[in-house]
């Protein structure tokens, strides 16, 4: 077959979707990224890295450089384009949904049958094929600039080209096998760079703590997997989830164990699956790796916030969704417990996270926390069954999380722009006037372009910085009519209220919670942009503040363009047809968005009536957190030196919100240091060295003293009673007295004789239980 | 199929041994042709291996390139020699392994002669053990690989190699010696030690109306059971019988690592899955009382000790500084889930033996083709790291990690190898490990449910000692104590790695071209 017949079928160009970052990955890493030795103090080893006096290091060449980020971006385009294809295969297709595209291979031989590998295009992953490629090459575009003196950029943009390519093969994946392994390798890309800048003790560590708390999910989701093909004999997502003896079946067999509590099969793979994604994608008890994932480059915190990553733990819960339901059903109030699982850690993380993000003056951590609030929104709308607004969230988030991640690394990296040059600055100043070295030194070593409470008036140096910035963060706090969050989040908020007015418990704190939350999310979005953007400069560097002119300052600011766009537009997808005026505009026959996805489902879900009271409550939290944002930052905004008006506002409780709960110390106390000193202490030094070590040594020794007085009894014998006596012995004891050249030698016979004895004993005793038993 | 006019197998058994003896006439004078013959004549008899690999047909249900010849009549012992699946994939890994060591010891520098042709002889012995099936020269083989390993270690190992040395031979011994007994206990009671025919006779041995020897004969075989068991459980090894391994493995100069870590583990395993399995079906689900509270059986004890080797091995290792000790005690963690696999499949086989059917077929299938591909990635994954953790400290001369730190300034492409392994060694998706061990916990799943999820707490921290070896080595700044250094791996050991980092990612992405060779033989055997 060749490559036109594969790129003509609808059903087999979905393989070759990956194919292009994965394959850019392979060329990169054993080809184009090729390193000249430069002396560590050169300026090309500048930035996030020490110096090392005297030392030469590898630096990436420049033609490296061109080749890499050249072969990423093909890779990416690529991609896209083969998207594209597929996406407009798919709006060409009739009865999209029950007809899919799809195409399976024989992978893995088990017994007499074989598990098939396979892809499968559906209207959920169309809509995933259309936002996942968009944000991606808008991440490697900014990257281009972003990295542009990285002397490890070759090796980045192969690391995002895989983590690109595991994000799509996980959306294109037919099975949750091969889901798992683009789950898992994205785990890794996060890992390697988040800890990019490997010789900061920061970033390793928040690389290591990513990976294991996540694995700490993974491991139980590995049984959740495992758990469904022993019941289902299948992973395969259409056999699983569009058939409904099979999750009838499911539902209805008792789980393995924890059954005797009324747990369901269903419901107990559910709860390990769905607790795969509290990992991926951030939730509370989880949550705590993500808003430390900022130390790796900014490109990579839009990679891991909004396009791949955490959007993947949210996306394989929506693509199994059908299996959590089973058994129950939301909209007539019977809640599973994977739902009530999701509906009440995706409702408290919603509101639990944005209280943190109130208090933080990272400008990063502020968006890191606010989307672990976003996923909380997620999670809680498909626990009340709201699949469809969770997937519209979904995608909707993706865009104005990926411009905002962008849009504050353009910050920082105008900040940074500004420290190089005031540093340069106070340079002059120590030759034409010989003093502020220390003043200057001191500066350098304290300033973080990063804390916000450095920033202000950066809207006069980095205008299109601010109005996309701008966007983006209406859209996050669901600026009404106007802003794509609106949209999304008013769709959860209209589900929540229909339950509520069901009288659901589950709809009602749901709705409660993610209304306080939206309230929140407005609010610290206004702190967060009139911090950073309004009044005049708190601080020299922020005077300076600006990305400066061409290649670097252009592929920073084109994505931001380009995605603040999309912030804004995305919304009008999904508009409820009745919504007044803008329904008739947007939506004349029907809701775009819910009538394309809709039909992924074996049962599509209904659309509910439109009510007013959720609309005017969207409008409500919106606008009153905003308003409350407005007055307490942007009318007065903050002068240098003056305090944060909150600290004096929350009292006590801000400390504890800036702390994120002492979150972080509780689990060093609980979880980190208990194992670090049980691996240690107990299983190393204490049962293997002490116990069964010792035994083995005292058993040694016991013999060592059997054997000692055997030879005592030996020379004797032969002093004694002279040729006479067997040779055997004198050899024997010949034997035994060369083994007593050493401590350890001794223990060389002892030992044998002790695991003779040892396994004697051992089978004497079993032989007799067996006797016993039979 | 015949070489040089032995067939293929004693040819394979026997080549090794007369390389060996090659090499050791070799002048000593030249070290670069000791060097380049030992690896050629490697190369070409892992050549062969491979050509016998493929020339298995998996579909014939036989042992195949047999070859029986009398040798010990007198006892009922002959050389007889032939592969089914199993072995014919443990031939492959040790006929991959062995040229690979062997470039590696290009760095020894004392009695080159000495050291390749113990190498080679070791080669011998394994090999031996895999295509043999005569239970008297399987014994025979698997005393024999002993020896070459305890001088590679005793002569050419770390600061404490003799203590080391010593211990992983008296540990061997001493199972060994209940193994002896046991071998000589079924071959003389049967009058054969054809292994085909004990595994029909000896299961059906009723004695004279249920006594032998005056002893119950459920007792005789229990005893005969324990004298392999242990035996296998220490060379395995499986918690509590590991000490020896962290050890041996440490002192151990790197090709003696990667080829103890890499094949002769296995010859535990693979002792368990050709004779303990076949041999005692009764045995292993024969009620146990534990102190007259727990009811279990051999295959729930076996399954119990393997989840504690997942789980202690995982801790042991993160709690090591040595880096060499790390990868050594990973491979408890490792083998942990060959052995929970194996435990699924005896219980199974013995299920069906004695209940003429059980539930747990097709688990069982699963369980068993996961613990011997595990094997067999162990294999790759274990001898790649120790190459890695060798390489590093043949250039320090020291293994404490806390020495190390931000070698990845200096040794990118060194950084990018060792990070590639690790998360072979951790099990990521994609990558060979991960295929086995979803195989092992899908089996294993439904027979020992808790045991599964309490041996995720392993899985948990091997992500942790991973992770802990990469950062001691690569992560932090530079640790200019080392400025000097050429820390980048040589191109010598990227050529010997290389073989193994394909073998990885081939079998991680269509882990087809092996697993049916398995599964065929497997799926008979547990008749799904």
């Amino acid at each position: 077959m060749n490559l036109n017949d594969i790129l003509s079928n609808p059903d087999l160009l979905p393989w070759l979707i990956p194919v292009g970052p994965l394959l850019a990955f392979f060329i990169i890493m054993l080809a184009t990224n090729r390193a000249k030795m430069v002396p560590a103090t050169s300026h090309e080893y500048g930035g996030h890295h020490p110096d090392y006096d005297g030392m030469k290091v590898p630096v990436v060449t420049l033609q490296s450089r061109i080749l890499s980020v050249t072969v990423g971006m093909l890779g990416t385009l690529t991609a896209w384009v083969l998207s594209l294809i597929t996406v407009s295969n798919a709006f060409g297709a009739q009865h999209f949904g029950e007809e899919v595209f799809g195409d399976r291979l024989n992978w893995l031989a088990t017994g007499v049958g074989e598990f098939t590998m396979g892809v499968l295009v559906d209207p959920f992953t169309t809509v995933m094929l259309i936002m996942v490629p968009i944000a991606v090459t808008m991440i490697f575009i900014y990257s281009i600039g972003y990295m542009a003196h990285d002397p490890r950029q070759s090796r980045f943009f192969a690391l995002i080209s895989l983590f690109a390519g595991a994000m799509l093969t996980l959306v294109v994946a037919d099975n949750l096998l091969l889901m798992f392994v683009g789950w898992e390798i994205m785990g890794l890309c996060s890992y390697l760079l988040i800890g990019f800048w490997f010789e900061k003790e920061s970033a390793y560590k928040a690389a290591i703590k990513a990976f294991t708390t996540t694995r700490v999910a993974d491991v139980i989701m590995l049984l959740g997997i495992a758990y469904l093909y022993a019941s289902a004999g299948t992973l395969s997502f259409r056999d699983i989830l569009y058939n409904e003896a099979m999750l009838e079946h499911l539902a209805s067999t008792p789980a393995i164990i924890l059954g005797g509590w009324g747990l369901s099969a269903a419901g107990l793979i559910g709860v390990f699956l769905i607790i795969g994604t509290i990992g991926k994608s951030a939730q509370f008890p989880l949550h705590v790796w993500l808003p430390d994932a900022m130390e790796g480059p900014t490109p990579v915190s839009a990679m891991i916030h909004a396009a791949a990553m955490v959007s993947a733990g949210v996306y394989a819960i929506i693509r199994m969704y059908p299996l959590f339901e089973a058994g129950g059903n939301p909209h007539a109030g019977e809640f599973t417990t994977p739902l009530m699982l999701m509906a009440i850690v995706g409702g408290f993380t919603a509101l639990f996270s944005a209280t943190i993000a109130v208090a933080q003056n990272d400008v990063k951590r502020v968006l890191a926390y606010s989307t672990i609030s976003q996923l909380g929104f997620m999670m809680a709308a498909l626990g009340i069954g709201a699949y469809i607004a969770a997937a519209f969230h979904l995608i909707t988030h993706a865009f104005f999380k990926a411009l905002l991640f962008m849009a504050s690394g353009s910050v920082i990296h105008g900040m940074e722009h500004g420290e190089h040059h005031v540093h340069e600055h106070h340079a002059h100043d120590e030759h034409d006037e010989a003093h502020g070295h220390d003043d200057h030194h001191d500066h350098g070593h304290h300033f973080d372009p990063q804390d916000m409470m450095n920033m202000g008036g950066l809207r006069k140096t980095m205008p299109v910085t601010f109005w996309t910035f701008l966007l983006g963060g209406l859209s996050l706090s669901g600026f009404p009519l106007l802003t794509a969050g609106f949209w999304s989040k008013d769709e959860i908020l209209a589900d929540a209220w229909l339950g509520l007015t069901h009288g659901f418990g589950a709809p009602a704190f749901v709705f409660i919670m993610l209304c306080l939350a939206a309230f929140l999310t407005a609010f610290y979005t206004m702190r967060q942009l009139g911090l950073t953007f309004m009044g005049e400069p708190r601080t020299e560097e922020a005077a300076h503040a600006n990305l400066g002119q061409g290649i670097v300052s252009f592929t920073m600011t084109l994505p931001l363009i380009i995605l603040a766009f999309l912030a804004v537009v995305a919304g009008f997808a999904g508009v409820h047809p009745d919504f007044p005026l803008f329904g008739a505009i947007f939506s004349p026959e029907h809701n775009w968005f819910h009538h394309f996805v809709g039909p992924t489902l074996l049962h599509e879900p209904a659309s509910i009536d439109f009510s007013i009271v959720p609309v005017l409550f969207s409008f409500g939290v919106a606008l009153g957190g905003l308003g409350l944002g407005y007055w307490m930052y942007w009318r007065k905004p903050l002068e240098a030196g003056q305090p944060d008006p909150l600290v004096s506002i929350l009292g006590t409780v801000h400390p504890v919100l800036k702390n994120k709960y002492y979150l972080d110390e509780l689990y060093a106390t609980l979880f980190i240091q208990p194992s670090q000193w049980f691996a240690r202490v107990v299983v190393s030094d204490f049962m293997d060295h002490g116990i069964i070590d010792g035994v083995l040594h005292l058993i040694a020794r016991v013999f060592t003293w059997i054997g000692d007085l055997i030879k005592n009894l030996n020379i004797w014998l032969i002093d004694g009673v002279g040729d006479g006596i067997p040779e055997l012995i004198a050899i024997f004891g010949t034997w035994f007295r060369r083994i007593q050249t050493g401590r350890i030698q001794q223990y060389m016979l002892l030992v044998v004789i002790a695991m003779i004895v040892i396994a004697l004993i051992f089978a004497v005793s079993s032989g007799f239980l067996v006797q016993a038993a039979g | 199929m015949t070489i040089l006019g032995i067939d293929v197998l004693s040819f394979l058994v026997i080549a090794p041994a007369l390389s060996a003896l090659i090499v050791l006439l070799l002048p000593s004078g030249s070290k670069a042709i000791v060097r380049w013959a030992a690896l050629g004549l490697a190369v070409f008899i892992g050549a062969v291996a491979v050509v016998v690999f493929f020339g298995y047909d998996r579909t014939n249900p036989d042992y195949q390139f047999v070859v029986q010849v009398p040798w010990f009549e007198l006892l009922g012992a002959s050389w007889h020699v032939g592969i089914d699946g199993i072995s014919a994939t443990m031939v492959l890994l040790t006929g991959i392994l062995t040229p690979l060591a062997i470039l590696i010891s290009f760095e020894i520098e004392e009695r080159v002669n000495m050291h390749m042709a113990l190498l080679l002889f070791f080669e011998t012995g394994l090999l031996g053990v895999f295509v043999s099936m005569d239970l008297m020269i399987f014994f025979l083989f698997y005393e024999l690989s002993l020896v070459p390993m305890y001088f590679i270690i005793d002569q050419w190992g770390g600061p404490n190699r003799k203590y080391a040395a010593t211990k992983f031979m008296i540990y061997s011994i001493g199972g060994s010696l209940g193994m002896l007994l046991a071998t000589q206990l079924v071959g003389w009671t049967a009058g054969t030690f054809n292994i085909q025919d004990l595994s029909q006779t000896w299961p059906a041995f009723q004695g004279a109306e249920g006594v032998f020897l005056g002893i119950d004969i459920n007792t005789v075989k229990a005893l005969a059971f324990v004298g392999f068991f242990v035996a296998f459980c220490i060379k395995v090894p499986v918690w509590p019988f590991h000490t020896w391994l962290p050890d041996a493995h440490g002192e151990a100069p790197t090709a003696g690592s990667m080829l103890l870590a890499g094949v002769m583990l296995k010859l535990g395993a693979y002792g368990f899955l050709r004779l303990v399995i076949p041999l005692f079906p009764d045995v292993w689900v024969a009620q146990v009382d534990i102190l007259g509270v727990i009811q279990t059986n051999w295959a729930g004890i076996f399954a119990f000790l393997a989840m504690l080797g997942i789980v202690f091995g995982a801790f042991a290792a993160f709690g090591q500084t040595d880096i060499k000790r790390l990868v050594a005690y990973s491979s408890v963690n490792h083998m942990g889930f060959v052995a929970i696999g194996i435990a699924v499949a005896a219980l199974a086989y013995g299920q069906a033996y004695v209940n003429g059917g059980t539930e747990y077929t097709q688990d069982a299938i699963f369980a068993m083709n996961g613990a011997v591909l595990q094997m067999f990635n162990h294999g790759l994954s274990s001898a790649a790291m120790f190459l890695l953790a060798g390489g590093i400290y043949h250039k320090t001369h020291t293994r404490d990690m806390t020495q190390y730190g931000g070698f990845w300034v200096k040794a990118p492409i060194y950084g990018a190898i060792f990070i590639f392994t690790s998360m072979a060694s951790l099990g990521l998706p994609g990558l060979n490990g991960f295929v086995s061990e979803f195989l092992v916990v899908r089996g294993t799943w439904p027979v020992f449910t808790w045991l599964t999820v309490i041996s995720m707490l392993g899985l948990l921290f091997t992500g942790g000692y991973i992770l802990k070896g990469i950062r001691a080595v690569l992560h932090g700044p530079f640790n200019m104590k080392w400025r000097g250094y050429n820390l980048e791996i040589e191109l010598r050991e990227v050529v010997a790695i290389a073989p193994l980092l394909v073998l990885m990612l081939v079998t991680g992405v269509v882990p087809n071209w092996i697993l049916p060779v398995i599964n065929d033989t497997v799926t008979r055997l547990l008749g799904g």
